[in-house]
């Protein structure tokens, strides 16, 4: 390949100060979840019947999800389209894109009464349900995520020796000449096949991205007008493909940050001018469908929808597309941090808008705040998918070799 | 007979704007959950005879073998708030103080019983991503099957009655509650849900749904008999619509706002939903279309950008 090698980072430690604070996050949240698992959803939720989803599900899962399409954008753009001089953040989106859809099922064991009963759309097929679609996509998405990820590991395995324990333990199963030597097997058919799997990553991704956005569209009568529509799934796969390369470099630059490595803006620069396209064409769908449905009259009417509203477009697509039309944003390290950054924010807040602040229940008696479980158990998620991602990028062939001065 | 009855429906829908005539001058099929609709059963409320006895409360629970609530059934404190259906009770009555017909100065009681619609088109049976919630066949019953839930409550998102209930306090084995129809008692002969059976007002009649529509609209177009001292009955026969129809309809001497009941539209939910989920997925035509345009492009752009090898992870 004509690509630099991408390798294990090894200029940072595991553990730093930083770590130690993600730890104590993951304690608390762990506590609260084992609570959660000894005493119901009831003791550390403020779900109950009016409310049965919380920040469980618009921010475990619907906002994971979305943070996760940088996987099969920058998958579509490297493999399908072959632009081949992004390929140096391929596997970090790809990384990210596996871990979130990872976490997404793990947050969802929470949030689920009967979890032990999580793999039972495999057997019950409910075809009307757009629930159902979500979850055998999903299910069959971090499937080919991880057979799109074992490369990475089997080139790994091929290498030199690990370093860091537990990963240590593999060493002595490694050194067997026969497991090399089905290492190189399996690898290599995972090479002939993979074009199959990087398309039919980019179609699932499409397929329950869009259907996400239709899971809402059932309960017309307990939605705000300003989220209720029904090209709903249509804005969720246009904002999941615009939040995908502002997701890219929003995590290349803490990674770069994190592990004391130059940032890649060689790469993010002009992969940034694309998000112009992307979100451009997400805001359009929006404000067109806002005009058709003549929804722009609850505009004005002073409700939380309706700041809620003009925050999510306002600073999280407007604000971020205007700064991303300017080449010097672009080219600027900071700049265009902050606008990648604003547009995870905004999509993650539309997340958020639709599942939560636009449901309204008819007879509710109280409005939904999150209970300090359920933030703590979110928090820990987020964090151990952090820790995660750090484990990963220092034991694994990740980011792209590193020649010349750290920054 | 069946025929009898739908022309009969077609007249009503005439005068009040029937579901099922209207659903067929759209011509959009009609959805398979309404095979057999016909011979559905329904219950018709009758709010002006009810007279908050909470007696139906009491046979629900019983025949539910639900627990012993912290207030007895006769005790009528319950009624200071308002209740809703919850994973311990599947029915409850309120109670409002709506004005008076005659004397504006004056408010008079009413009440009204909530319970599962048992809708016609429901929207908990089309969300249910494991099929737990299925429309029965013979009686028309919205039946939960726990063994199948996961728990993940989208049914309770979807209902747009608000009727389903979680045991959000149990650990291990947490249900969705709520009313089944008694489907076990009216799936026999002469079989009535127990509410039904209880009530000593004989409120609620139990039967055909499509003969209780029929019933319903000449109760409201000729009042008589006991419910003459309430006044009129209000021009509308609520559920008959309602989200495409449900098999508990009610009839109301006081506007159906002040009772508690949600002004609804009348398509049922799961054909907005279906129809964008079974477009988007039409025998798996488009998923299949762009695999293939996806296919074409990889191997096009191949060719155009410089040669390189096949793609690696």
């Amino acid at each position: 390949m004509e690509h630099a090698k991408s390798e294990p980072v090894r200029s940072v430690k595991f553990f730093t100060p930083g770590v130690f604070v993600l730890l104590l996050i993951i304690a608390v949240g762990a506590a609260f979840g084992l609570y959660r698992f000894i005493f119901g959803i009831g003791s550390v939720t403020h779900l109950d019947d009016q409310w049965p989803w919380g920040i469980w599900i618009a921010i475990d899962v619907a906002t994971g999800v979305a943070l996760a399409a940088g996987g099969f954008t920058t998958g579509a753009l490297v493999y399908i389209f072959h632009r081949e001089k992004y390929h140096g953040v391929i596997r970090a989106a790809l990384l990210t894109a596996m871990l979130g859809y990872t976490f997404v099922g793990i947050g969802l064991m929470f949030d689920l009464g009967k979890f032990y009963n999580i793999w039972h759309p495999v057997i019950y097929w409910q075809g009307n349900s757009v629930l159902f679609e979500v979850g055998i996509c999903v299910v069959c998405y971090l499937n080919v995520l991880y057979l799109e990820f074992m490369p990475i590991v089997l080139e790994r395995f091929k290498e030199e020796e690990f370093e860091n324990f537990p990963l240590t333990l593999l060493n002595p199963i490694l050194r067997v000449k026969s497991v090399q030597t089905a290492i190189n097997f399996v690898d290599r058919i995972l090479e002939k096949l993979m074009f199959i799997f990087i398309i039919m990553g980019v179609v699932l991704s499409c397929m329950h991205q869009s259907s996400l956005g239709a899971l809402m569209v059932i309960a017309p009568t307990k939605m705000h007008p300003l989220w209720w529509t029904p090209i709903s799934p249509l804005l969720f796969l246009s904002s999941a493909v615009a939040v995908g390369f502002p997701m890219v470099i929003f995590e290349s630059m803490i990674a770069s940050k994190s592990f004391k490595r130059p940032r890649e803006m060689n790469i993010l620069t002009p992969l940034s001018k694309m998000i112009v396209v992307t979100l451009g064409i997400y805001l359009a769908l929006k404000l067109g469908d806002m005009a058709i449905r003549e929804t722009y009259l609850y505009l004005g009417d002073g409700s939380v929808q309706s700041l809620m509203w003009l925050i999510e477009m306002g600073a999280g697509v407007v604000l971020p597309l205007m700064l991303l039309m300017s080449a010097k944003v672009r080219k600027s390290a900071g700049l265009l941090f902050t606008s990648a950054a604003l547009v995870v924010g905004g999509v993650a807040l539309n997340r958020i808008n639709v599942f939560l602040v636009a449901y309204d229940p008819p007879y509710d008696a109280s409005p939904y705040f999150p209970a300090i479980g359920e933030i703590a158990i979110t928090a820990a998620l987020i964090c151990t998918l952090a820790l995660v991602y750090r484990f990963v990028a220092l034991n694994f062939p990740i980011l792209e070799a590193v020649h010349g001065e750290s920054d | 007979m069946k025929t009898s009855r739908r022309d009969f429906l077609k007249i009503v829908g005439l005068a009040g704007g029937s579901t099922l005539v209207s659903g067929r001058a759209r011509g959009s099929e009609s959805p398979p959950v309404l095979e057999g609709a016909e011979d559905w059963y329904g219950c018709l409320v009758d709010l002006s005879l009810c007279e908050g006895c909470r007696k139906c409360e009491l046979a629900c629970n019983e025949a539910n073998e639900l627990p012993s609530p912290d207030v007895p059934f006769d005790d009528k404190s319950v009624f200071e708030k308002l209740r809703r259906p919850s994973a311990t009770e599947y029915t409850v009555v309120n109670r409002y103080q709506v004005p008076h017909p005659t004397d504006p100065e004056q408010t008079k009681r009413a009440f009204s019983k909530v319970q599962c619609m048992h809708c016609k088109d429901p929207a908990c049976v089309s969300a249910c991503l494991v099929g737990a919630f299925t429309k029965d066949k013979e009686t028309g019953a919205v039946v939960y099957d726990g063994s199948r839930c996961m728990g993940c409550r989208y049914c309770m998102v979807a209902c747009p009655f608000q009727v389903p209930a979680y045991e959000y306090f149990n650990a291990f084995t947490p249900v969705v509650r709520k009313c089944q129809y008694c489907v076990h008692r009216i799936s026999k002969e002469g079989g009535l849900p127990a509410c039904v059976k209880m009530c000593p007002k004989e409120a609620i009649t139990f039967g055909i749904r499509d003969d209780l529509v029929k019933l319903g609209w000449e109760k409201i177009k000729h009042p008589g008999g006991k419910n003459r001292k309430h006044g009129p009955y209000v021009e509308h026969l609520y559920g008959e619509n309602e989200v495409g129809g449900t098999g508990w309809m009610y009839l109301s001497t006081v506007p159906f706002n002040q009772l508690g009941f949600l002004n609804l539209p009348l398509e049922a939910p799961p054909r907005t939903t279906e129809t964008i989920q079974h477009g988007i997925f039409k025998h798996f035509v488009p998923p299949i279309a762009l695999y293939t345009l996806l296919g074409v492009c990889m191997y096009l752009f191949k060719d155009k950008n410089k040669p390189a090898e096949s793609p690696e992870g």
